[in-house]
Formats: structure tokens, C-alpha cells, sequence
């Protein structure tokens, strides 16, 4: 008999702290124990987790009213520039803004030492941060300079708005060039040297989820060590299924989420700023999402194994800079994190951008906040694009 | 006496056997190979332990034969509350001095296999790798 369960009635069991929540590596053992039927009726929820860095982060802050009054037209944090093209005293810190006086990479590779995703775990850290501001002066907004220091708790709103979030899947970079490349992917030594790849696989949200069917706007989530939700879909979400070419198999792409939440309720261990050499700054975020066991269709996403889930190898030494398309070939998220792959008929050790045990620990956390009653679900209120709406990239056009 | 650690780093055209049996048997010193990295097609790197009242002069006739020595007097140490374990650094340490636990995928280091290359130093994305004088 095939189950059927509501959101109402687990959310029922939640408070009333009956619910069976396991995170997505247990349901995987769970499923190979007792059979899918089995787990599909006993647990609730599936926990995920998911910590890599993300580069289209930021942080909206409304700074507060200075005496007298000032239209901020430049802003910046610790030296960083925050966006400042809305109302007068708000502006947007993103992950990826350097230093005014980095050297980017004039020396290269440069270092990115320093950049709007440290800005952000600085501030949720609780640390001072200095902040400049330039205006131009208006009669309602007379003043035209300010230096001072803000902290995070004196600001009015902090508001985490990240476009695009938790890339459901992503491409396996090798470098088939002679030369050593840096880039968003990690450093790639020449001729196979090594691969890096991302993801955590078979805890990674929407691996776990690959049609949406849960999945919304609306979705309440771990975010950044606190409360967060789906806002959209997240900017480039191409949720198609690929054929994994010579594997019989098919796997999700590129879907992506926009998520935002309290910035004041979240923690520097979960929002972390992060350099890659060569290429730049950006800001680690921990992610958790939780899946509502509805039907066994449902369990059966969610108990995809790492041998289950594949992902393309690239040369990101010629065809990703060239906007080449194609691909070396497909490996499965259980020969990634088995150390070495073979490309090219060659044996290429591998290593992860994405932290196996922080993505355990925030699926953990977020079974426990679940136990405990702390965490309802949320229906979406709006479902997101899915493999079936036939999302196609577009690129730009030059005349 | 106390050995001193040294890192020797040499081109694909000197072969390790002979300088070592040199520094034993011309400069009678006591040998310890902690840690060798000898590939003929790439660059080799060695770390020694050595002993003897004519070290420095051993020490001499290796740079004069071209081979860089560098004593490890600094050490490479992890920041644990810097690092995510993300396992980035795992990938270019030349030597497995960093290394993923499987199936965790918990990253350790081993201080005795660093070769001082510094590498995870620049590469590490959280600035957790540190040089410690
Ligand atoms: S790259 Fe840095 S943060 Fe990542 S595991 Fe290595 S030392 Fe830790
Ligand atoms: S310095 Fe870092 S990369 Fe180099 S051998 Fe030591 S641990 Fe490995």
C-alpha cells in the first residue's frame, strides 16, 4: 500500500514530537535495510545539508538616519563598496566586491584577501566594522560625509538576499592545458594534474529533490545557521534532467534557489568568507533544506545514492573560458569523493570545494531542530520551475 | 647534538642515492631520511634528520651541486577554527600531508609528511593553513 501523508498531518507529528526525521545519508541506509515502501511510510522528514562557497551572496542593511540627514551615493564596509543605487541609507554588500585596494589580479594570482563575503561573517560575528559614506547633498539630505563605526545589532535590517544559492548539481573541472589555472573551481594543475568538483551529493538539497515537488517558494530552511527561506527560484536555474551519456542514466542540471533571511539571526560558522586564489572573493554559506516524505515517489528522490548522482567533466583550461560546449564524459558523485577518477583514459586524484562533514552537521542540526518542534514545514506557496518547463540558457548576443 | 631538519629540494638530473651515501661517508654524518619524494620525471623533494660535526660543510656540497636546502625551523600548522574541512588543499599538497578520512571526508594533517612547500598556504580558501616561525 503506497503511502500518502499531508504537510498538516507531519507537521502534527513535529509539534507533538512524534515525527521521524533522518537525514538523507540515513534514509539511503534505511532504504537498503527495510525497502523503499517501508521507509517511505515510517519517515517524515528528510534532512539535507549543503556548505560551499556561493557567489551571488549579499546582504541588504538599512544603516540608519544619521544628524543631519544623509543620501548615502557611495558606501563602504571595512573598505569594500556596498551597492548603493536604492533609498537613502540602504545599500547591498555582495560576496564577491574586493577591497578598494586590492590588487586584484595585477599580481597574479592575486590573493583576494579580503571582500564583501568577509564583510558579512565579520558583521555576523559581532565585530565593529567601519563604514564610509559619500553624498552629494539634497535639501532633505544635506550631509555629504561620514566615517564611523556600525555593528550589526545597531543597524536596523539586516536582510541576507542571495540570488542564486545551492546549485543542485555541478560540472567536474580538469585543466587539459600545460599551464596550472586558477579559478571559481580551485586551483588546476596542467595536463590532468587534478580535479576539483563541488556539490555534496547525495546530502545535497536539490539532488534530493530533483522535480521540485517540494521544494518552493516559501520553504522554510537552515540558513547561515539560522531560519531562512526560498524566495524564487535563484537566478540561472536551468532544472533540466541530462542524459548521462553511456551510463543509461539520467541526472539533474542546474537548478538553483534564491534564498533571503534575518542576517542578525545567523552565525559566522555558517557564513564564512572565502578566497580563491586567482580568482576572488566570495562567502561560504550553509544550507539545510528539509523534504517532506508526502508519497514514495518522494522517498525515492531523496534516497538517490552518490552512485546515482553524475556529474559532467570540463576542461576548464580551453572549452569553459571558450564557452566550448560538450564535455569530457560523466562520473558519479561515489567515484568523486572515492579520491581519483579516470579522464582521458588517465587516473586524476579528486577533491571537493564543498565540506562533506559541515553538510552532515547541518543536516543534523536541522533533524534536531525538527525533533525537537522547533521547526515547522512550509508548503510552498508557489512551485518553482521544474525539468518539465523546459528552461533553455540564453547567452549574450553581439552585434 | 641535536639532528637538524632540512628540506632538500633537486632537479630531475641528481639521483638521491650518491649524496646521500656522500654525506655518510665524506662528511660522516648520521643520516635519517624522514620523508622522500623521488619521482625521475618531476622535481624531488627530501626531508632529513642529520647529525655530525660536519654538517654545514655536507650542507655546503649539496647546494654546490645544485640541490636548494632550506631548514625547517618553521612549521606548517592548521588553524582548526579557520578550516571548514572543505578538502581543497587535499588535491595540491605534493606530499598526502593532507588528506581526506574516508568515507567522512574529515580532512587531516599530518605535520611529519609536509615537505614546507607551502602550497595549501596560498590555496586554501578559509586562510587556515599558517606559517608558524
Ligand atoms: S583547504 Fe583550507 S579549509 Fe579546506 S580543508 Fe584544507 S585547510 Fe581546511
Ligand atoms: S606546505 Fe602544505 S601543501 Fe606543502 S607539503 Fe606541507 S601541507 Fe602539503
Amino acid at each position: 500500500m503506497s503511502v500518502e501523508k499531508t504537510y498538516a498531518e507531519i507537521n502534527a507529528k513535529i509539534k507533538s514530537g512524534k515525527a521521524v526525521v533522518v537525514t538523507a545519508e540515513e534514509l539511503i541506509a534505511l532504504v537498503e535495510e527495510k525497502g523503499l515502501s517501508k521507509a517511505a511510510q515510517e519517515v517524515d522528514v528528510v534532512t539535507t545539508g549543503t556548505f560551499a562557497p556561493m557567489c551571488s551572496s549579499g546582504a541588504f542593511l538599512s544603516l540608519g538616519h544619521t544628524t543631519p540627514r544623509m543620501k548615502m551615493q557611495k558606501v563602504w564596509l571595512n573598505g569594500v563598496s556596498a551597492y548603493t543605487g536604492i533609498a537613502a541609507v540602504d545599500a547591498y554588500i555582495g560576496a564577491t566586491e574586493m577591497h578598494e585596494d586590492d590588487p586584484l589580479n595585477s599580481h597574479y594570482p592575486g590573493e583576494f584577501r579580503y571582500g564583501g563575503g568577509h564583510v558579512i561573517q565579520d558583521l555576523v560575528a559581532r565585530k565593529p566594522v567601519k563604514l564610509k559614506a559619500l553624498g552629494y547633498g539634497t535639501d532633505c539630505y544635506p550631509r555629504r560625509n561620514l566615517e564611523t563605526t556600525i555593528t550589526l545589532d545597531e543597524i536596523n535590517e539586516a536582510i541576507l538576499f542571495n540570488p542564486r544559492n545551492c546549485y543542485q548539481n555541478y560540472n567536474c573541472a580538469v585543466n587539459l592545458t600545460d599551464r596550472t589555472i586558477y579559478t571559481y573551481m580551485g586551483m588546476i594543475k596542467p595536463h590532468l594534474g587534478n580535479a576539483n568538483f563541488s556539490t555534496s551529493g547525495q546530502l545535497s538539497p536539490l539532488l534530493k529533490d530533483p522535480h521540485f515537488n517540494t521544494i518552493g517558494v516559501g520553504t522554510k530552511i537552515f540558513l547561515g545557521g539560522g531560519i531562512g527561506y526560498v524566495a524564487w527560484n535563484g537566478t540561472q536555474h536551468f532544472p533540466s534532467m541530462m542524459n548521462v551519456e553511456g551510463k543509461g542514466q539520467r541526472s539533474s542540471a542546474g537548478g538553483t534557489l534564491a534564498l533571503t533571511g534575518d542576517l542578525k539571526q545567523m552565525s559566522p560558522r555558517w557564513l564564512v568568507g572565502t578566497s580563491y586564489l586567482g580568482y576572488g572573493a566570495t562567502l561560504s554559506v550553509g544550507i539545510g533544506i528539509p523534504i517532506p516524505i508526502l508519497n514514495e515517489e518522494i522517498a525515492r528522490y531523496a534516497a538517490l545514492k552518490d552512485e546515482e548522482l553524475y556529474a559532467p567533466i570540463v576542461d576548464y583550461g580551453e572549452a569553459y573560458p571558450s564557452f566550448t560546449p560538450g564535455n569530457l564524459g560523466y562520473v558519479s558523485y561515489a567515484e568523486l569523493k572515492s579520491g581519483k577518477i579516470k579522464v582521458n583514459g588517465k587516473e586524476v586524484l579528486t577533491a571537493p570545494l564543498s565540506s562533506m562533514p559541515r553538510a552532515r552537521e547541518i543536516a543534523s542540526t536541522l533533524k534536531g531542530w525538527i525533533q525537537k518542534g522547533d521547526f515547522q514545514l512550509t508548503e510552498p506557496v508557489k512551485t518553482l520551475p521544474s525539468p518539465t518547463d523546459g528552461f533553455i540558457a540564453h547567452s549574450i548576443k553581439e552585434a | 647534538m641535536s639532528p637538524k631538519r632540512i628540506v632538500l629540494r633537486f632537479g630531475t638530473d641528481i639521483s638521491v642515492k650518491p649524496i646521500v651515501y656522500r654525506l655518510v661517508k665524506d662528511y660522516d654524518l648520521v643520516v635519517n631520511i624522514v620523508k622522500a619524494d623521488v619521482n625521475p620525471q618531476k622535481e624531488g623533494t627530501m626531508i632529513l634528520e642529520v647529525t655530525g660535526d660536519q654538517s654545514e660543510e655536507g650542507l655546503n656540497y649539496l647546494r654546490d651541486i645544485g640541490v636548494s636546502v632550506q631548514a625547517l625551523n618553521q612549521e606548517i600548522v592548521r588553524n582548526e577554527d579557520k578550516c571548514v574541512m572543505c578538502g581543497m588543499c587535499t588535491g595540491i599538497c605534493p606530499t598526502g600531508a593532507l588528506y581526506m578520512e574516508r568515507p567522512s571526508m574529515e580532512v587531516r594533517f599530518d605535520g611529519d609528511q609536509c615537505v614546507f612547500c607551502q602550497l595549501c598556504v596560498k590555496v586554501c580558501p578559509m586562510k587556515a593553513m599558517e606559517v608558524c616561525l
